[in-house]
């Protein structure tokens, strides 16, 4: 019984993907496997094309023997986790004071425009989608957005086009 | 003066490599300490001697948290660095961990030699990938060098230190929310007490201290507590990194002494944008109420005079608006945030910042009722003081702020369901 339990959570992710996990794991003490949640639901989205799945959040409860249940509750506790598909490129505009009040409105008019789609939506292609974000603490560059791990500041429309026509 | 403590090494080509960090003298304060077996109260009594409050905001001194701590208890201890740097408006600690890794590394383990601690996280904002990246490697070259790991420089003392990924939660930059988050659980914040200092992280003693607090205090032992505490003012040591944003010509991170007149940072931040009129600050974070700008214009930058007007200095986040601005509008935003941020854990908060919201919000969009202005002075004073932590503070403090000042652009939108602003 026990043995089967092992095999199966060795056979849960790829090579790449348990080693990344496993990195963590070390980092804290051997009897808190749990504090390893949050890079593992972060890895495994990468590798989902960012976004988790149920089955994915089972499979990290399972590795890191947890309660799915607690899984989820950090998978929906934290907002860079994404429970239902995105673009290959997340859009992530910051609107808090300092960027809206250096027109990070007109960035996301720009966006919405030239993407055809709003908040929370998915380009048909699958290439793009749009998100509101909270103070990314890059004030200082606002109006600002983040696009996959990347920090884009002093946006204007045109800058915004140049950066969208960069991405693959 | 300034660019003397957490910046000193700004001016160096990549400045977060281990060389260029030691080509100023820097983990020569840990050598020296490792070597000449320094008494940790001897430490802890220099930090409190240099005045350093804590600069994620709260400005609790850093010392006395440290004296908290029983040394000699058995068991694990933990030091815990404090980079979820979210408050709106701040931007300083993202500097810090890109420009300067390697003090912070250095203040964390002397932090750790000070309370009798071996391990230590720094829990890092999700986002901040590229800080995040520029730790790691700096982690690397420190492990290398030996200045982390087992018997540190053949000292008996050993200290490991890890980052952590956060995920996206303001309330995560909450010591005890931090703690849980590290855990692997939601965000929500202890009740207190215990303090973190007897239970925190895995129910062990923990210091937490914000990254600046924390990449000061390798310049504090070098050139004494003293010392430091002199480049500021009474009650307000140091210098201070203030990250300064909104409609100015050259936003930025500037470390300055604390009790530096406002006007000559916002001159420093290049003045108003297009010759704009200064209409109000925030001095301290979104949380911190508004400053009305000519009254702001008189202060300075330091814990009491920033209290003294009515507000708080907070993390040094300085969010200056000019007079194009709509106060209701600034202010349905910022509510808007504490609403989306509240854990939910406590009823006032996660009810109260929906209030709130909901009110101020329908304000600004001309659906305003005339008892709205009291209704919310009621509801954050339901709020205030009657929640586990201090976001349900976070969010009230604002309304109250505006409410203050600027009551008239408020009543102004319920009166005419429009913007007093450019209304002529």
């Amino acid at each position: 019984m026990s043995t089967s339990v092992v095999k199966d959570v060795i056979e849960l992710f790829n090579p790449e993907v348990r080693a990344e996990i496993d990195r963590w794991i070390a980092k804290y003490p051997p009897e808190w496997k749990q504090s390893a949640v949050m890079a593992a639901l972060r890895i495994v989205q990468d590798d989902n094309g960012g976004w988790l799945t149920t089955d994915l959040m089972n499979d990290v409860a399972a590795y890191l023997e947890m309660p799915a249940i607690a899984v989820y509750e950090v998978a929906t506790f934290y907002s860079m986790y994404e429970l239902k598909p995105v673009g290959k490129h997340k859009v992530c505009v910051c609107t808090n004071v300092s960027c809206m009040i250096n027109n990070a409105d007109t960035i996301v008019e720009h966006l919405e425009k030239r993407l055809g789609i709003t908040f929370g939506e998915v380009t048909e292609d699958g290439r793009f989608s749009l998100k509101e974000v909270e103070c990314l603490g890059a004030c200082g560059g606002a109006p600002m957005m983040q696009i996959g791990k990347q920090y884009y500041e002093n946006l204007t429309p045109e800058i915004v086009d140049a950066i969208l026509e960069g991405l693959e | 003066m300034a660019n003397e403590v957490c910046l000193r090494t700004l001016d160096l080509e990549r400045p977060w490599l281990l060389e260029q960090y030691q080509s100023r003298g820097g983990y020569e304060m840990l050598k020296k300490v490792l070597t000449e077996k320094t008494p940790p109260d001897e430490i802890i009594e220099e930090v409190k001697k240099s005045g350093l409050r804590g600069r994620g905001g709260a400005g609790f001194p850093t010392g006395l948290k440290w004296s908290f701590i029983s040394r000699n208890a058995p068991g694990q201890k933990f030091v815990v660095c404090n980079s979820d740097e979210g408050e709106p408006g701040t931007f300083k600690d993202r500097d810090i961990i890109r420009y300067n890794p390697h003090q912070l590394i250095e203040g964390m383990i002397l932090a750790g030699y000070a309370i009798g601690a071996t391990r230590g996280y720094n829990y890092i904002r999700g986002e901040f990938w590229e800080p995040y990246e520029r730790f790691e490697h700096a982690l690397e070259e420190a492990r290398e060098a030996g200045y982390l790991g087992e018997n540190l420089l053949g000292s008996g003392f050993d200290f490991e230190l890890h980052s952590h990924l956060g995920a996206g939660a303001y309330i995560c930059g909450e010591e005890t929310a931090l703690l849980e988050s590290i855990e692997g659980k939601k965000g929500q914040p202890r009740y207190k007490p215990p303090f973190p200092a007897h239970f925190g992280l895995y129910g062990c003693p923990t210091i937490i201290n914000n990254t600046e607090s924390l990449a000061s205090i390798p310049m504090i032992l070098e050139k004494g507590g003293e010392w430091f505490s002199d480049i500021g003012v009474k009650n307000s040591g140091g210098s201070k990194l203030f990250s300064i944003s909104g409609n100015i010509n050259n936003p930025g991170v500037f470390e300055i002494p604390m009790g530096t007149p406002f006007s000559k940072l916002l001159e420093m931040a290049g003045g108003m944008k297009d010759g704009r009129k200064i209409k109000a600050v925030i001095p301290g974070g979104s949380s911190a109420p508004v400053i009305p700008g000519d009254q702001m214009m008189e202060l300075t930058m330091d814990y009491d005079a920033i209290a003294g007007a009515g507000s708080m200095l907070g993390s040094g986040a300085v969010v200056v608006l000019d007079d194009t601005n709509c106060m209701v509008k600034v202010l349905d935003r910022m509510s808007y945030f504490y609403h989306e941020e509240s854990c939910g854990q406590c009823t006032p908060c996660r009810e109260g910042t929906g209030w709130l919201y909901r009110v101020v919000h329908r304000i600004e969009t001309g659906q305003g009722r005339q008892e709205d202005l009291d209704l919310l002075d009621d509801v954050a004073g339901k709020i205030s003081g009657k929640t586990i932590c201090a976001l349900g503070d976070a969010a009230a403090m604002p309304v109250q702020g505006m409410l203050r000042h600027f009551r008239d652009e408020f009543q102004y939108h319920i009166d005419h369901k429009r913007c007093m602003v450019g209304a002529g």
